[in-house]
């Protein structure tokens, strides 16, 4: 289902017919390369298109954000990105961004304005919870009703910004049991992958910071740990393999959830 | 000869009060070594944090037996100073109880102030016993060991003494009164003594004399005691209970994910980018990012003498949990210790900062404790007092990165692949869509 070849607009070819999309998606760099995370942007796109939301992606336009490279302590590298997708998205005349990816929304959101980059940017599962409200997304009864799930909460959508709301709300239309877990919202813990920790081995310790993690939304014997986030999706799925659980436990992203139970 | 006492009285405070202001004045000093940072913007939000965090406690709600006991403490600290003005001009004018014209308020006041001692005598109590009986983590850490471990217990049984003192004087001047002896005798009601009432019986049937004798010794000791913790604050933790206040009122109000943009950076970037651009002359040479207390800024600074020690932070780090070797508690603390040592320095050199070849990077901090980082601001939400030690963290990896190329090998590969193909992996920008035609 979600591995159908999509047709997805560019910027680019937008702008060549002289259209312009209601909004922007930013893929990010995990969503475009990495396997798993490929497959949460197919299910932020195929919400977009269920809701009929003109949207565009910049394809190869797109670079890096440089949030690991600035969080690695590289602003120069930073800063390069930040102004070189500035000038795409200026040249563009973008206005409003949806993002995948917590750490994009950030960088974008909070990083950007000081360097000459102004948009309205929103995480996925705050516009999904804005096309739910809106009574845009249709949700088929059934496939996650009564099933228990806990949702972990990125960094960087949480304490980072400060939104716990969206996705618990987005969760709750599922008929699902939401459970949350001993350290969440304001008290989440981190998957591990951030502040550049995703590209390099943790220093010598006595755990793994995902494998902690996960025995904590273990303990809630949950079918499903759902999270916005596709780096906490590699570490909280790793942690699950690492307890031998992927049987029961499965680990979703919120769009995923949604794009499972929308009428076709 | 009479008055004596009095002049000893009066010379003790104004020594007491003079020291303490050097004592601060130093620590302002230390603390304006930092670079500027503008936080004098948003007013009206500022006072808004400063009410809520440090005056409401709002950030001690979480962890609810610390935040009760805490604020016994607290608030009997802050209303049990009003009998200081009292004993202050009692102790300068040769008067007994100047305030008890004010009769029933008096009564009232006493009353509750006797309550609050007792409330803060117990508070301390149990934070003694949490400290040294009970195994709780955070205060069994041996980020502790040593100075900081007695700093804590020394407050302690400041505090307990402090708060004996002031009962027990209450209630040798409480069978002074029963026993209406001379100046003694002010007919207050003995709803004023609501706790040293009952304290009184443990005088037994102690003669006049002695009596004077305890009421006397307890009433110096409680002023004396009162002078020594004022002046004890600037050497310890519990500096806090001023700073506290301030360092609140300057919080850091933008999201805690908007890290700081370096400006220095940004002139050379778009010089990089664009040949036209000419950069404005920097005033001083800079550096990019921390290796010392000089490179940060006079916020992160206040920051360190404002820490508490709690290890909120720490309890509540993923890396610390998963016993790395980062406690940001640990980063504030050595940020401390490093000033401190910094401000020494100065004093020495007669306010001038001598070289001593060390720095808070390498000598304080350690590159195992700032790589085990995973900027997920934890402890950031955690402390009562809104400190930001991720910020110390950041800016110590500048330094690393940008000044000494110090990045591991891992993390050079990702920064290289950004570099050459906008991705941390080594992709190719052309197949960023493939996603899309892929199955
Ligand atoms: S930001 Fe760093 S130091 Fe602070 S809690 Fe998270 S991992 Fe620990
Ligand atoms: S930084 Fe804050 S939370 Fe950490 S020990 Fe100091 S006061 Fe406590």
């Amino acid at each position: 289902m979600s591995n159908e070849p999509i047709h997805v607009p560019t910027m680019a070819e937008l702008t060549a017919k002289g259209e312009v999309p209601e909004i922007l998606f930013w893929v990010g760099c995990a969503g475009s390369f990495d396997d798993r995370a490929k497959k949460i942007t197919k299910a932020i796109v195929r919400i977009l298109d269920h809701v009929g939301m003109k949207f565009a992606v910049l394809g190869a336009e797109e670079g890096c954000t440089g949030d690991a490279a600035k969080r690695a302590g590289n602003e120069f590298l930073f800063q390069m990105q930040a102004m070189n997708n500035i000038t795409v998205l200026n040249g563009y005349e973008v206005k409003k961004i949806v993002t995948g990816c917590p750490h994009c929304f950030n960088t974008l959101k909070n990083e950007y304005p000081a360097l000459g980059g102004n948009y309205e940017v929103v995480h996925h599962t705050q516009l999904i919870q804005g096309l739910l409200d809106a009574g845009k997304i249709k949700l088929q009864d059934g496939a996650n009703k009564g099933k228990k799930i806990t949702f972990h909460d990125p960094c960087y959508l949480g304490r980072a910004n400060e939104e716990y709301d969206a996705p618990r709300s987005v969760l709750e239309k599922l008929n699902a049991e939401l459970a949350e877990m001993e350290r969440s919202r304001e008290n989440g813990f981190c998957c591990g992958a951030g502040g550049a920790q995703m590209f390099k081995e943790a220093e010598k310790g006595e755990k793994e910071v995902n494998v902690e993690r996960t025995e904590q939304a273990l303990e809630l014997n949950p079918d499903v740990i759902a999270t916005g986030c596709p780096f906490c999706m590699t570490m909280m799925t790793d942690g699950v393999k690492h307890f031998n659980k992927e049987e029961k436990t499965k680990v979703l992203d919120v769009a995923e959830l949604i794009a499972s139970q929308i009428h076709k | 000869m009479e008055y004596i006492p009095n002049i000893v009285f009066f010379v003790l405070l104004i020594a007491g009060i003079v020291l303490f202001t050097l004592n601060v004045k130093k620590i302002r000093r230390n603390i304006l070594i930092g670079k500027p940072v503008d936080r004098n913007d948003n007013k009206s939000e500022r006072w808004k944090t400063m009410f809520r965090v440090a005056i409401g406690q709002s950030k001690m709600v979480t962890r609810p037996l610390p935040a009760i006991l805490h604020i016994f403490v607290y608030v009997g600290f802050i209303i049990i100073n009003i009998e200081v003005i009292e004993i202050i001009i009692d102790g300068i004018f040769k008067t007994h109880r100047v305030l008890s014209f004010l009769g029933p308020l008096y009564t009232i006041l006493i009353a509750s102030f006797e309550i609050l001692g007792a409330l803060v005598f117990l508070g301390c109590l149990v934070f003694f016993l949490r400290r040294n009986v009970a195994h709780i983590n955070r205060l069994r850490s041996k980020d502790l060991d040593g100075w900081p471990r007695s700093d804590a217990n020394y407050i302690l049984m400041l505090e307990m003494s402090l708060m004996a003192a002031f009962l027990f004087m209450n209630a040798a001047d409480f069978r002074l009164q029963t026993l209406q002896f001379s100046h003694y005798n002010l007919g207050l009601s003995p709803n004023a003594f609501p706790i040293s009432s009952h304290l009184a019986s443990l005088y037994g049937n102690a003669s006049i004399p002695s009596l004077v004798m305890a009421e006397r010794s307890t009433w110096w000791f409680h002023i004396l005691g009162i002078l020594a913790f004022m002046n004890y604050l600037p050497y310890s933790k519990h500096f806090h209970v001023l700073l506290a206040f301030p360092n609140t009122y300057y919080s850091n109000l933008n999201a805690k994910g908007e890290f700081t943009n370096l400006s220095s950076v940004t002139n050379e970037v778009k010089a990089m980018l664009d040949p036209t651009f000419i950069p404005p002359a920097a005033a001083e040479p800079h550096r990019f990012g921390a290796k010392d207390v000089h490179d940060l800024t006079w916020k992160q600074l206040m920051d360190s003498y404002s820490c508490t020690e709690c290890g909120r932070c720490t309890s509540s780090c993923p890396a610390n949990i998963t016993g790395k070797k980062l406690s940001p508690r640990k980063i504030m603390m050595a940020t401390r210790d490093r000033l401190e040592e910094v401000g020494k320095n100065m004093d020495k050199n007669a306010g001038k900062f001598v070289e001593d070849g060390k720095s808070l990077f390498g000598d304080y901090i350690s590159g195992e404790e700032i790589w085990a980082c995973n900027m997920c601001n934890a402890c950031v939400q955690e402390c009562p007092v809104n400190i930001d030690p991720l910020s110390i963290i950041m800016d110590l990896r500048r330094y690393q990165v940008m000044e000494q190329s110090a990045a591991s090998n891992e993390l050079n590969m990702m920064m290289t692949n950004i570099e050459n193909n906008g991705a941390p992996w080594q992709f190719s920008p052309s197949d960023r869509l493939n996603w899309a035609i892929e199955n």
